[in-house]
């Protein structure tokens, strides 16, 4: 009975590998149309004709933009989040009282708990009029020398994209690196506390010390913002081009999946093409997080450890 | 600096209350009884609801939980239970991998899988959220089984129980606390998803009408609503049916805090 109940166990926890392994390939199987008909021009082309304007030219699927707007937003709400979640992960394993600590990691977790769609709707109807009244204009004539915050502003831009995406990744960010701080062992605090140092050098030798555990909560940042969705479609704009400015509108490849999908029933390599989109994505996603799921776990064991 | 440390917590803070505020208030002028009981009106007109989203939300939801609840509940039993065998760590790791991966790939492959046979509906959303909930049901089974006590363990095994039955009765009894947050939040979860439910239910305007067909959910009115160009009828709509998202995902949320409040004394 022992036996046959470990069995069941081990069979049931092997459903990762078959949803894994049937995930890949089957989505490579839907992409496999694309991937013959583009080869590596899908990876460059800067174009998306789904359908042509004249009967004899072929459709084409190029996804260059989308992947610059969706680095460059990953990227940027890398930059505004990262500091924020560090202040935040720091105050919740060194410096705040154990009590304000539990409405705090409450109130960071609600952060991670609101829908996707939800930042949608606020990023529309509240961020961007805001952004666009007050904080855009003012940018712009202070940075205005620099090419990046040149050309005219629009509400649904990089820059919007990228606060949206910041906002939704500092619980991550923030949740991971108070464990990677926490789990720095006390004896290394009193040490440096016994040698004069004050609070805030205690946090500095903390940091430090959980150095790559940090890093890896950051790159978890980076494949939630890579892969995430509905918030990034409402407030980009949505449109397939190369962009030069913060200001310009763009497009994300997760986002053109959740737009054009459900119409694109033909052409047939019109579909595959968005299969290979999501591809390229979950390629992507894989990459970042497999790589980053072992630095953390490394560091929460080499600390842990000492 | 430690001041720094705050202000950045006050910063992240500012977006969370803005959109609870303004959720409340713009959501609340849009609620009213029909808004719960009537169907979904087509874009830009008066009147109606969004009863059918709710009700497609709790359908895909609880299906889904049907088949990730089980799954991800005996997965975390394997991995508490067999610590350190090469299957234990391939899993472990791949359970986090799949928990990282973009909800809309999820959407994708249960396009591929589903309704490419049977069409857009309710089970192939249900697909798609269990496939989300299965490696939180299972990470946090696993942490709750381990931190039951080894010695209450070793207690059941010296009365001569059996192994399989005293991990069913008596570890399972003794992580149940944590089971339940576990399994309360993967469903907090998936209940605003929208990506996924896109490429597989679709969406639709009226009461359920059946596992295989196209349904309706709350995540799903909102995006359709955010989009219609009628600023005074459907945008309110869309603020009304955040805020009942945004109260069953808070709900839930809070009732994970209550259950859990002791271990932070």
């Amino acid at each position: 009975m022992d036996k046959l109940f470990n069995g069941f166990l081990a069979l049931i926890a092997c459903n990762v590998f078959v949803i894994l392994f049937l995930m890949l390939y089957k989505i490579l199987e839907g992409a496999r149309l694309s991937l013959q008909t583009y080869g590596f021009s899908f990876f460059w082309g800067a174009s998306w004709e789904p359908f042509p304007p004249t009967p004899d030219m072929q459709p084409s699927f190029g996804v260059l933009p989308l992947i610059q707007g969706t680095l460059v937003t990953s990227a940027m709400a890398l930059l505004l989040a990262t500091p924020i979640s560090l202040g935040i992960g720091l105050t919740l394993s060194e410096f705040s009282p154990k009590r304000l600590n539990f409405l705090v990691s409450f109130l960071v977790e609600l952060l991670a708990a609101i829908p996707s769609v939800i930042y949608g709707l606020w990023g529309i109807f509240i961020l961007i009029p805001f952004l666009q009244n007050h904080i855009y204009p003012a940018l712009q004539a202070t940075f205005g020398f620099i090419p990046l915050f040149q050309e005219s502003i629009r509400g649904p831009c990089v820059l919007t994209g990228s606060i949206v995406l910041a906002v939704m990744i500092i619980p991550t960010i923030s949740a991971i690196s108070r464990d990677v701080f926490a789990a720095v062992p006390d004896s290394q605090r009193e040490a440096i506390i016994a040698l004069g140092a004050t609070r805030w050098e205690t946090a500095r030798m903390v940091m430090s010390y959980a150095r790559s555990g940090v890093i890896g909560a950051i790159i978890l940042g980076l494949g939630r913002a890579v892969g995430e969705t509905m918030a990034i479609t409402m407030v980009i704009g949505n449109s397939f081009n190369l962009f030069n400015s913060l200001f310009d509108p763009s497009y994300t490849l997760a986002s053109i999946i959740a737009n054009e999908f459900t119409e694109a029933s033909s052409p047939p390599v019109y579909i595959s093409a968005l299969i290979e989109v999501g591809l390229v994505l979950f390629v992507l996603n894989l990459a970042i997080n497999a790589f980053a799921i072992v630095i953390v776990w490394q560091t929460m064991k080499r600390v842990k450890g000492s | 600096m430690v001041l720094l440390s705050y202000v950045a917590l006050i910063i992240a803070l500012i977006p969370l209350m803005n959109i609870l505020i303004e959720t409340t208030i713009r959501g609340v002028s849009a609620i009213n009884l029909s808004f719960f009981t009537e169907q979904i009106p087509p874009l830009g007109q008066a009147g109606g609801g969004v009863g059918p989203a709710i009700q497609g939300t709790l359908i895909v939801v609880g299906l889904a939980s049907l088949v990730g609840v089980p799954v991800g509940v005996f997965s975390g039993i394997f991995l508490a239970e067999f610590r350190n065998t090469k299957l234990t760590y391939v899993s472990r790791y791949l359970n986090d991998v799949l928990s990282g991966i973009p909800s809309i790939v999820i959407g994708i492959f249960s396009w591929i899988i589903i309704v490419t046979i049977i069409g857009w509906s309710v089970i192939a959303g249900a697909f798609a959220l269990a496939i989300m909930m299965i490696p939180i049901v299972t990470r946090t089974t696993e942490e709750a089984i381990l931190l039951v006590p080894i010695t209450i363990k070793e207690a059941a095994l010296a009365l001569g129980i059996p192994r399989w039955k005293t991990t069913l009765t008596i570890v399972l009894r003794n992580a149940k606390k944590g089971m339940i947050t576990g399994i309360l939040l993967s469903m907090a979860r998936v209940t605003g998803e929208t990506a996924p439910l896109l490429l597989t239910i679709l969406g639709s305007r009226f009461w359920f009408g059946g596992f295989t067909e196209p349904s309706a959910a709350l995540s799903l009115t909102i995006f359709n609503f955010s989009q219609s160009p009628y600023s005074t009828v459907d945008w309110p709509r869309a603020w009304g049916a955040a805020l009942v998202l945004i109260l069953m995902i808070l709900g839930i949320n809070v009732m994970v805090r209550y259950y859990t409040r002791e271990k932070y004394g």
